[in-house]
């Protein structure tokens, strides 16, 4: 059984009258990849946000290395080891592919009051960012302005800034958002490949890609969750098949 | 690198030519070119909020004045005050101010930002302007400079005015250079990532907040170094030093020189102020010469809609269209 690294127990997020997130509960475990699935209006992004921080809960817990993150500011959850990606490209345009990754990098070993210390002059910080790059394939294009990307390969320096913060669990929202077939291919690739390592939660549209890398699946419906467990018992599982998922192959219903 | 040779020749060149003018040039002129120098360390303390962090203050006046009242209150009456302690003192007032400011403004963003900066510049002024503590309206008297001695040899004579005029100009230059070293840094680096997405800055892991707060204390007391060199060289200190004239007035030198270049600032301040009193001559524009807000209001506003970038920006058009 794989080790479980974050629970979250209950969480409910509530904006005025709507439920936005009702009562959900999930785990992610070392080495899996834990794939939220859902109609859009779900819930999927607002219980990312719960879990990175982005948004207070209304109740519930999220516990992870002996604390219960909920409520914590975003930066205090991500240093903790959990990094995100988001589904709307989020990077610093006018810097460069690297300048990203190393800015990523740097929030690691922040010191705000020493003035001082050069942009350029960390080692660690350097090989943090440099690995990350490699990681995702943009190793080749570190000089570049991120403005000057492909959508693909901003969407893959996304992934890179998250990974070199180093963090323990990934929460992946629309990796493969926009992308064409090649692309998807290469970040269902780096998605299975970085599922070794990492306790992964990924949102995604794509079913293919969802069942070719997703250990679990969670299904959220209307804030709350339908179905949960391995993927061959989700698709065998008549509610999803009758509510969302539509034919046996699992076309999206939206 | 994008050629920092070109820029740098050109500063040396003009430190050079300022460095040299007190040698030739009128009395007058030496000390109005003091007064520029004096904002423009203003302006740049500014800069680093308007053009780095991207806060909009209009209570930067509040930082410049108490800096002033500080060495105004600590002076001996008729004596010259040691420059070793009331500098300290004027700007540790001024970063203590920033940080107990900071703690408040900086958890509001825009609009309601320009109004809280404002509203803490404000209260300072009618501190200073109604309180025992600062004099009223007329404000206090500086009978002598600051005197600089190591033990009992004098260093420097700041009353003379080309002495004065070169301790500015050494100032301005080092401050320049300490914030282009800083801006180089982590930490500037780190400012403009958080001007630029500051959710995303957060979501990768850090504490935006400690950052604008270690800038805005930075800041401020960059801010009170300009406000205790003029009030130096004013030699007396007012309520108006302390009014959202001034917040405004470094404002518009810092969006006239064209934000986040520092250089910028520094433009900024010699272009508005030598604006401000050659428009103001009257033997160079006679009975127009009264309505000098007007053509300097007249020529922010061309500034404005035909160079976004302001004159610092001047260099890169021609660049590109030349």
């Amino acid at each position: 059984m794989a080790e479980t690294v974050l629970r979250a127990e209950h969480l409910t997020k509530r904006f005025g009258g709507l439920a936005a997130v009702n009562d959900v509960s999930l785990e992610l475990c070392l080495g899996q990849v834990h794939a939220l699935i859902g109609p859009n209006g779900a819930g999927k992004s607002t219980l990312t946000n719960l879990l990175s921080g982005d948004l207070a809960p209304t109740s519930g817990h999220i516990h992870y290395a002996g604390l219960d993150l909920a409520g914590l500011a975003p930066e205090r959850i991500s240093r903790l080891g959990i990094g995100r990606s988001y589904q709307k490209t989020n990077i610093f345009l006018p810097f460069s592919v690297f300048e990203n990754c190393r800015l990523a990098a740097q929030s690691r070993r922040q010191r705000p009051w020493r003035l001082f210390n050069s942009a350029l002059g960390f080692g660690d910080v350097n090989a943090a960012a440099t690995e990350a790059l490699d990681v995702v394939g943009l190793g080749g294009r570190r000089e570049v302005k991120a403005s000057a990307l492909s959508h693909g390969e901003q969407r893959q320096l996304e992934i890179a800034m998250c990974l070199a913060t180093r963090p323990q669990v990934l929460l992946l929202d629309e990796p493969l958002a926009g992308m064409g077939p090649q692309e998807s291919q290469t970040i269902i690739a780096l998605i299975q490949r970085l599922s070794a390592s990492h306790a992964v939660m990924l949102i995604e549209h794509d079913m293919d890609a969802v069942f070719a890398v997703a250990h679990r699946l969670t299904v959220m419906v209307n804030g709350e969750v339908l179905a949960s467990g391995t993927a061959e018992e989700v698709r065998a599982s008549p509610i999803v098949q009758q509510a969302y998922l539509g034919d046996e192959h699992g076309a999206l219903d939206v | 690198m994008r050629s920092p040779t070109r820029l740098t020749v050109v500063l040396l060149a003009i430190l050079l030519l300022l460095a040299l003018f007190p040698l030739f040039g009128e009395k007058f002129y030496v000390q109005l070119a003091a007064k520029v120098m004096i904002m423009a360390i203003f302006a740049m303390s500014l800069d680093l909020l308007v053009g780095y962090t991207g806060l909009i203050s209009l209570g930067h006046a509040a930082f410049f004045g108490l800096s002033g009242y500080v060495l105004a209150r600590f002076a001996p009456q008729y004596a010259a005050p040691s420059l070793w302690t009331s500098l300290p003192l004027a700007l540790g007032a001024c970063a203590i101010f920033a940080a107990v400011t900071g703690l408040l403004v900086l958890r509001t963003s825009g609009v309601y930002f320009i109004m809280v900066t404002l509203a803490f510049a404000q209260m300072l002024f009618f501190v200073f302007h109604d309180t025992p503590l600062g004099g009223g309206s007329d404000g206090i008297y500086l009978y002598a400079k600051p005197e600089v001695k190591l033990g009992e040899v004098a260093l420097l004579d700041l009353e003379d005015n080309q002495v004065f005029y070169w301790f500015v100009l050494g100032l301005m230059a080092a401050v320049y250079l300490f914030l282009r070293y800083v801006l180089a840094s982590n930490f500037g680096r780190a400012l403009v990532g958080i001007k630029t997405n500051e959710h995303r800055m957060r979501a990768l892991g850090y504490s935006s907040f400690r950052y604008k707060l270690a800038n805005y204390m930075l800041s401020g007391t960059l801010a009170g170094l300009a406000g205790y060199l003029a009030a130096m060289q004013f030699g007396f200190v007012n309520p108006e030093i302390l009014s959202w004239h001034t917040s405004g007035g470094v404002l518009v030198m810092v969006i006239l020189g064209g934000m986040g270049t520092l250089h910028g600032a520094v433009l900024g301040a010699f272009v508005f102020i030598l604006l401000q009193e050659s428009l103001s001559n009257q033997a160079w524009f006679g009975p127009l010469a009264k309505h000098w807000q007007l053509a300097l209001g007249l020529f922010i506003i061309a500034v404005a809609l035909l160079l976004p970038r302001g004159l610092a920006g001047l260099a890169q058009w021609r660049n590109r269209h030349g």
